[in-house]
């Protein structure tokens, strides 16, 4: 990232992320479902009560067996408590209401909890993450281990750590979620993108935040 | 309406020379791409911005299908007296935004 994409992110005067985190304050405050509750009925301040919550997600959910990541609970909360219809991935409310969350945890450092019944998950994402795939044969490790620093094009590759989602990525003119940025990659590799939500994804996003644990959050990222 | 941030520092001494930052969301469409049909996606752009310090225009632009979405806008301009600042986008399809911000002047 260079110096002035970093200058942006780092001012709330000039971050368009900023734009989203605003809408999702007001989600938060507003009712929703048949339940006619909000996000703030139950959670209260989300300064208070969502600090440090998005530097822990995705999270294994020992009742569902599974992991379950910010968007995923956002929706779970829809359904089950609001009793409102789920938000569709990448919609501007559902990434609204996660950089909300996730600006609540800027500067945190990215803590990921692997209890025993989640190891296989984590290793699935590992495993997928050093996996040749596509047209161009090409594993994720190929580039963001052993070729970070290095130019693809005229772009920098970097360590694929997954620091600020929900980013505001300059090429797309929007926010987008981690789910939509490693689809990308696998196009670019050539390979069948997986639907969004799949649980191949939820694996990767799960290794890909654990290997980026210790590292502070700083969503809403601006990136190039 | 469009969500919009406005920067101006709180204080200033008479004279200084302040810098102004104005971000509003918008997709800024080009008018120029297609849609998966092949038809034009019309154009839906911010046409010009305006920046009035108690009254008087200190600053305007006008914007063109190249602007990127969510346009930044960051100027200078000099504190001149304790006042507010009023900031106003308008655009297609009667696109209009509004916000302000006072500043105190010694």
């Amino acid at each position: 990232m260079g110096r002035e994409t970093r200058a942006m992110q780092d001012d709330d005067a000039t971050n368009p992320g900023m734009l989203w985190v605003l809408d999702g304050e007001t989600l938060w405050r507003g009712k929703a479902g048949a339940a006619a509750k909000s996000c703030a009925d139950c959670h209260g301040d989300a300064a208070a009560s969502m600090k440090g919550v998005a530097a822990r997600y995705p999270v294994f959910d020992s009742s569902r067996k599974a992991l379950v990541d910010l968007d995923r609970r956002i929706n779970l909360c829809r359904t089950e408590r609001q009793q409102a219809p789920p938000l569709p991935s990448e919609s501007r409310e559902l990434l609204a209401l996660g950089a909300y969350l996730g600006r609540q945890s800027r500067g945190m450092p990215i803590d990921i909890a692997v209890p025993e019944p989640a190891k296989p998950l984590l290793e699935a994402g590992r495993a997928a993450f050093q996996r040749r795939q596509g047209q161009l044969n090409l594993a994720c490790a190929q580039c963001h281990d052993a070729l970070a620093g290095e130019k693809l094009a005229g772009s920098a590759i970097p360590q694929a750590h997954p620091t600020g989602y929900p980013i505001y990525r300059l090429e797309w003119q929007g926010l987008g979620s981690l789910q939509r940025r490693l689809r990308n990659c696998m196009i670019g590799v050539r390979a069948e993108p997986y639907a969004y939500g799949a649980p191949e994804y939820l694996e990767l996003e799960y290794y890909l935040m654990w290997r980026a644990r210790g590292m502070r959050l700083e969503t809403p990222a601006v990136r190039p | 309406m469009a969500r919009t941030i406005v920067n101006v520092p709180a204080t200033a001494r008479r004279g200084e020379i302040i810098t102004v930052k104005a971000l509003v969301g918008h997709v800024m469409e080009t008018g120029f791409r297609h849609n998966e049909t092949g038809a034009l996606i019309p154009r839906d752009i911010i046409r010009s911005f305006v920046c009035r310090y108690d009254g008087e225009e200190v600053f305007r632009a006008d914007f063109h299908p190249a602007v990127a979405a969510n346009p930044l806008i960051e100027f200078s301009t000099v504190a001149m007296q304790s006042g507010k600042l009023e900031f106003r986008w308008a655009g297609d399809n009667g696109f209009s935004a509004e916000a302000s911000a006072a500043i105190s002047v010694e």
